[in-house]
């Protein structure tokens, strides 16, 4: 995944649900249709629910990286 | 706009939803309703519209509360009886959202201040109780191409619907062409509601005016949504526009508002 270009970082380890998906939603706004975003996130509950989320939505996960307890996903905005 | 963190929480179940997200509810937030009467229909339809967010809430009555208005009017409370409806409406919104702009009139709506009133608001929600104001609110939203959610009740039957003209929907005329003669109203003692019927319709209306801000599924337009409590039953009548109508048909002879006169002990509800 480090070839990928990054367009905005998201940290949403101080969340909770739903507003680990809310926030990112919210994020994803702000970024052009095939733009990438970083989101770390805690695993578990956010790690199996944010990404369903955003799939749902219409963006792709590009990329899935573990940083000890905490994952970095890359994130593609759909249309 | 950029949402504050308390915003991003208080709207977090609209901003979820995938019609709506960060930019629909920035579209609620921006959006400027009027709603006429503060009663038993205006009372749901508020709640809900100004705890969506609603930019700017007009409210227009003339009334007192009363203490038989309780049993269906959820904006007041036994404490507000002899106070301004308006008044009262806007202590109990924005107890529930102080983000939202909250503009009281408290007045009677008539010909004269009717234009003046609705011109700055996006979408007017009729919670009135009499015909008169009816056909006012529908000529005067006709005349300044505003949306009209409009809704109304009797005992455990209401309906509700959109009027649309200005984007080929029939108007109120165009359902009830002419008001009905005072003998064929129901006096205040045939006026009873069943109080959460008001609700359910006030709540689709509020429903209508937020499809409406966010542009999105089908609205009730040129269909009648008619609520049966007691048989717990909603059924949609077709609603034509009439190309005869005397406001929005082809050779309409209304060109200007009227105050008709509300016959003494017609419906009030």
């Amino acid at each position: 995944m480090s070839d990928i270009k990054v367009d905005a970082v998201l940290d949403i380890t101080n969340e909770v649900c739903p507003m680990t998906f809310v926030k990112t939603k919210l994020k994803l706004e702000t970024l052009e249709t095939g733009q990438h975003l970083e989101v770390i996130l805690n695993d578990g509950e956010p790690l199996r629910n944010v990404p369903r989320s955003l799939k749902e939505e219409g963006h792709r996960i590009v990329g899935t990286k573990k940083d000890g307890t905490k994952f970095h996903l890359i994130v593609e905005k759909g249309m | 706009m950029k949402f504050t963190e308390e915003q991003i929480m208080r709207y977090s179940r609209h901003i979820i939803l995938k019609e709506i997200g960060g930019k629909g509810q920035d579209k609620i937030c921006k959006a400027k309703v009027f709603i006429m009467g503060a009663g038993g229909l205006g009372s749901p339809a508020a709640l809900y519209l100004a705890a969506a967010g609603v930019g700017t809430i007009g409210i227009a009555d003339d009334d007192v509360v009363d203490l038989s208005n309780l049993q269906r009017q959820v904006l007041h409370a036994t404490s507000d009886v002899g106070k301004a409806k308006v008044f009262s409406a806007e202590d109990t919104l924005s107890a529930i959202n102080p983000n939202v702009r909250l503009i009281a009139y408290k007045e009677r709506v008539t010909s004269e201040n009717v234009r003046e009133i609705i011109r700055d608001y996006d979408i007017v929600l009729d919670g009135s109780d009499n015909f008169p104001t009816r056909y006012l609110i529908n000529d005067a939203c006709f005349f300044a191409k505003k949306t009209l959610i409009s809704g109304s009740i009797l005992r455990f039957d209401g309906q509700a619907t959109v009027f649309k003209p200005h984007a080929g929907g029939p108007c109120y005329r165009c359902l009830y062409p002419e008001i009905p003669p005072a003998g064929f109203v129901p006096s205040c003692s045939e006026a009873g509601i069943l109080g959460p019927v008001a609700g359910t319709i006030g709540v689709l209306q509020a429903t209508e005016a937020l499809k409406e801000v966010l542009g999105i599924g089908d609205q009730l337009i040129g269909r009648l949504s008619v609520f049966d409590a007691l048989n717990s039953t909603f059924r949609e009548v077709k609603i034509r526009k009439d190309p005869d109508c005397e406001l929005c048909g082809d050779k309409a002879s209304i060109t200007h508002l009227v105050d008709y006169a509300q016959a003494p002990c017609a419906i009030r509800i």
